[in-house]
């Protein structure tokens, strides 16, 4: 017990690693007792961030539940983790999509069982491990020990082209990573720990301070890593080969959470970090970011297959996101980080969907459907509430988030805010075409009238979703409580950085809260 | 006249037990039947294990012995020990695989403790003379000990060329002492270090002299463009033989650069570090991207092994405390790492090593779950990825380096170490990733191959994981002179 009240975070963790050892000690055979462990450990993982999310105090600023201890003595390496309301969303958002990815495999993964969901719970362990880390080493070991489960469950597990995709998902990243890691062994060396608060306390306090050049190659260090994990225009390639080569839980997850990660790595130690060098480089990445949004919405039109253009349409959704970010302003950076809930749901709920007609149909591609409405009422149904909660529409996540980066974008420069308003029009072209191409209309295919409808399995899973996407759109309010401290610390530091940079009317365009 | 004192044989006991222990095997090697010859490695093996005894005991009373010859310090004391532990490891792996490939001679025991004792001597040595005939003492028995298949084609091309190019480099680095000698009028490094303390007293002699000993020693460590024997002679040596070739003889060339170039040559630091730049540059540029092409488990292994070399000459470039602890941790890493992924080439390659390709690794994973996981932890390790010491050596190594204000030469050595991770991957593709019949040896790991599979193993989660304590030993030893 006192590991839960007093290591809660260590616990959440650890949790997922602790369920894979016990699937490592299970015969191979067993394979419905290991989804089930597995449902059970990723189960108990998401009530443990229900528990974490419901304590949390959304007035205290700083981080909370910090667990600190030295880990190797020299080099100075703490295990200090902590969270702030962006990391619980975060991981509550984990929480979430793992078992719904377990749900998602349960029938779809018939060879190497055990192996398949051991690597699930293991990269749960990184992707959590990644966002409690205030260690930059500790935070350095989680981000590339989680590259290793995905790979396999990409290569392995993964359609006709999965071992090019896996190579180029890892090569991808650790190309940013590798730069990452000398920036972080020069922020080491000059600060003499690996403490992101020390750290950020040395630099602010101006006890250490960073030469306007050595500032920018640090940003640049740490941003590429961060944008090839996004992905960002123009290093988005990698990522229709990933998502669409990946099994449904390795779509889900990776679209879901590791895509967050390079968000959440600019939140977490690109602007606090280096507020200057971020100031600099916003019309830069705000304009990429524009790009990336219509492009992606662009691209993902003329996709014939319907994951692919899942896959391009998150190009598309997270270029809001950075465009948010880089708005510098409360409505911006908290539309930012709802949006990256927000889509972590949405798109985690279209690749399960996608996921779900591969299953029966054995294709992706969407000249092979029409007219599924009549077959497959029940699909149909859920498959448009969450294609209407991807576009944005009012009362639905994804509206909140969008609404609130328009308006930080706008703010920040009215043609920002015009031109990612293109992208929400653009992204229900692609998104209400794919639609009526696929359900409506007659069916074209006779493979497609005798489909079976949703099964229990997959109905719980929809509901699930359903109900989260109305409770994000209708009452976001518990989750936005609980990021206004963070935010507003934020940009406070940004600001504090730069004076003349006068701190935005945080009133009057908070629009939706309260 | 020297004058032999008890301290004087208690501080070369360690050497003395691995030489007597040689002996013995040479020994009782005609009078064991055939079938029973196994015995003389496990015989071997204690000796090993005696000789680690001994060292504890040497470790109680540091300081020099033989009027300067031989000298005890926390550094060669690291050294020695790692020595050991790769003899050991190499040993265990090496019972079976004789049985099987029909060259079970006690010779070759014999031979594996008389190049760890000159390797000890290397080590263990402020006087250049005898860091030669140390080097000398262990390049003979492991150029012997590469062509140990005597009927195998491939075995005899690798141990010509290695004694070949072997002997050259010995010649380099014997010249080098003899005009170190001309220059300064010493071979010992403690005075050396004294007589050459300013670069004013360096005259081009020095320079001459300090050029052609690094010349010999990058070729024991195979560094670019010394390397061209090295994928050769990894991959016509038998595996085992390998294994150890691959660490021991490098860590011991490492040991005596670090000697030369960190402690007794400090002075002429500037230069060294432009030498020492562009070879590490090289070598792991050249290494790692020839690793790319290569279709052989042994040849590519071989390149790492030179890629490997190139960061620790990054470790050495950095210099100082740091880069010389460094490149302590990185050694045994190293250590761990290349014996535990060679020993286990050799078991898979099968009778005779015929199964060396990458493509005879298809679907292994599928056959052998176990074995492809072992494997895939050594090239996760070997590629540096977290939570594996590989990682930790890296890091460190670069930590030195970023200290030392080398932020170009560490910028190349990430990302060629993504470059690796390319070839690395390549083996679990194949295992994991291929569907296919595995041409692989079925046989099951014989157990004392396990043993020190299992050793290595943990040895690179418990230095990935926690290196605190360790990090302490090599602080300790991080010293390169007394």
């Amino acid at each position: 017990m006192t590991l839960l009240t007093n290591h809660p975070l260590t616990l959440i963790t650890f949790l997922p690693l602790a369920g894979a050892i016990v699937i490592a000690l299970m015969p191979r055979n067993a394979c419905a007792a290991i989804r089930w462990v597995t449902l059970a450990f990723s189960l108990l993982t998401f009530f443990l961030a229900i528990m974490l999310f419901v304590n949390f105090s959304s007035n205290q600023p700083g981080m909370q539940f910090v667990e600190h201890f030295s880990w190797i003595a020299s080099p100075r390496i703490g295990y200090h983790i902590g969270i702030d309301g962006l990391s619980l969303l975060l991981i509550l958002l984990t929480g979430f999509l793992t078992p719904l990815a377990v749900l998602a495999s349960w029938t779809s993964i018939t060879t190497r069982v055990k192996e398949f969901f051991l690597f699930l719970l293991v990269l749960e362990t990184g992707m959590i491990g990644v966002f409690v880390s205030l260690d930059l080493f500790l935070f350095f070991v989680f981000w590339e020990s989680m590259l290793i489960p995905m790979y396999f469950l990409i290569g392995v597990w993964g359609h006709e082209r999965r071992v090019y995709a896996a190579v180029k998902f890892i090569l991808y990243t650790m190309i940013g990573s590798a730069l990452m890691l000398v920036g972080i062994l020069y922020l080491y060396n000059l600060t003499g720990t690996f403490d992101l608060e020390m750290i950020q306390r040395q630099l602010s306090a101006g006890t250490q301070s960073l030469s306007g050049s050595a500032q920018v190659w640090l940003f640049l260090a740490f941003f590429l890593a961060f944008a090839i994990k996004v992905p960002m225009f123009p290093f988005h390639t990698w990522l229709p080969d990933a998502h669409v080569e990946a099994p449904t839980a390795g779509s889900v997850i990776l679209a879901g959470v590791l895509l967050k990660m390079g968000t959440y790595g600019i939140l977490r130690f690109c602007l606090p970090l280096f507020p200057q060098a971020s100031r600099e480089f916003a019309p830069l990445i705000s304009i990429l970011a524009i790009v990336g949004i219509l492009y992606g919405s662009l691209v993902a039109m003329v996709q014939p297959d319907i994951k692919r253009l899942v896959a391009y349409s998150s190009v598309a959704h997270m270029g809001f996101v950075v465009l948010g970010i880089f708005a510098f302003n409360m409505s911006g950076l908290e539309g930012a980080i709802y949006q990256m809930c927000s889509h972590g749901v949405s798109t985690g709920a279209l690749f399960i969907l996608v996921g779900m007609l591969y299953d029966r149909r054995h294709t992706r591609l969407i000249k092979d459907f029409g007219g599924l409405a009549t077959s497959l009422p029940v699909y149909s149904t859920f498959f448009m509430i969450v294609t209407l909660s991807s576009l944005g529409l009012p009362m639905l996540n994804g509206f909140v988030g969008e609404f609130l980066i328009i308006v930080g974008a706008f703010h920040a420069r009215a043609l920002y805010g015009v031109l990612a308003a293109v992208g929400v029009v653009l992204s229900a072209v692609y998104l209400l075409w794919m639609y009526q191409r696929v359900f409506y209309g007659e069916v074209t295919n006779e493979k497609n009238r005798i489909l079976p409808d949703c099964n229990w399995r997959e109905k719980v899973m929809l509901i699930a979703i359903v109900l989260t996407i109305l409770w994000m759109g209708i009452y976001p309010q518990p989750f936005l409580r609980r990021l206004d401290v963070t935010t507003a610390r934020i940009i406070q530091h940004l600001d504090y950085s730069m004076p003349q940079y006068a701190l935005q009317k945080p009133d009057g365009q908070r629009g939706l809260r309260r | 006249m020297i004058t032999v004192q008890s301290a004087d044989l208690i501080r070369v006991m360690p050497q003395a037990i691995l030489a007597g222990f040689a002996i013995l095997v040479m020994l009782f090697e005609p009078f064991l039947p055939a079938h029973r010859k196994r015995i003389l490695g496990w015989f071997a093996l204690f000796g090993v294990l005696a000789a680690g005894a001994a060292e504890v005991w040497t470790s109680f009373s540091p300081g020099s012995a033989f009027g300067g010859n031989v000298t005890v310090d926390n550094f060669s004391l690291y050294f020695m020990a790692l020595f050991l532990g790769v003899a050991a490891l190499t040993l265990l792996g090496s019972f079976s695989y004789l049985d099987r490939d029909h060259i079970q001679y006690g010779e070759f025991y014999a031979l594996v403790l008389m190049a760890t004792l000159g390797m000890c001597f290397m080590a263990a040595s402020t006087e250049l003379i005898m860091v030669f005939l140390g080097l000398e003492i262990s390049s003979i028995s492991t150029y012997v000990l590469a062509g140990f298949k005597r009927t195998d084609a491939l075995s005899n091309e690798a141990s010509l060329k290695y004694f070949l190019l072997g002997s050259f480099a010995t010649a380099f680095f014997l010249y080098g002492i003899a005009f170190m000698y001309g220059a300064s009028g010493t071979t010992n490094l403690i005075v050396l270090s004294q007589r050459l303390a300013s670069p004013s007293q360096w005259s081009p002699l020095a320079w001459m002299a300090l050029i052609l000993m690094f010349i010999g020693l990058a070729f024991k460590v195979s560094t670019v463009p010394f390397h061209v024997w090295t994928p050769d002679v990894y991959q016509g040596a038998p595996a085992p033989v390998t294994a150890f070739l691959s660490v021991g003889p490098k860590a011991a060339a490492f040991a005596v650069l670090i000697r030369l170039f960190l402690g007794a040559l400090e002075p002429a630091g500037p230069v060294i570090l432009r030498v020492l730049w562009v070879s590490a540059a090289l070598t792991m540029i050249v290494g790692n991207l020839a690793a790319l092409w290569q279709s052989n488990v042994k040849r590519l292994l071989a390149y790492s092994a030179i890629a490997h070399a190139g960061y620790v000459l990054v470790g050495i470039a950095a210099g100082g405390t740091e880069g010389t602890r460094s490149v302590l941790f990185y050694l045994a890493v190293y250590a761990l790492m290349n014996v535990g992924v060679f020993l286990l080439v050799a078991h898979l390659a099968g009778p005779g090593e015929h199964r060396t390709q990458i493509e005879d690794y298809t679907g292994l994973a599928a056959e052998r779950p176990g074995v492809a996981a072992l494997l895939t932890v050594f090239m996760l390790s070997l590629g540096g990825l977290p939570t594996t010491a590989g990682f930790f050596a890296k890091f460190y190594v670069f930590r030195a380096a970023v200290h030392a204000d080398l932020i170009g030469l560490t910028i190349i050595a990430v990302l060629t170490s993504v470059v690796s991770i390319y070839y690395y991957l390549r083996l679990v593709v194949v295992m994991y990733m291929r569907e296919g019949k595995a041409e692989t040896s079925a046989a099951p790991l014989p157990w004392a191959l396990r043993a020190a599979l299992v050793v290595s193993v943990a040895g690179i989660f418990y230095l990935g994981l926690y290196p605190g304590d360790f990090l302490l030993l090599t602080s300790l030893a991080g010293h390169p002179l007394p």
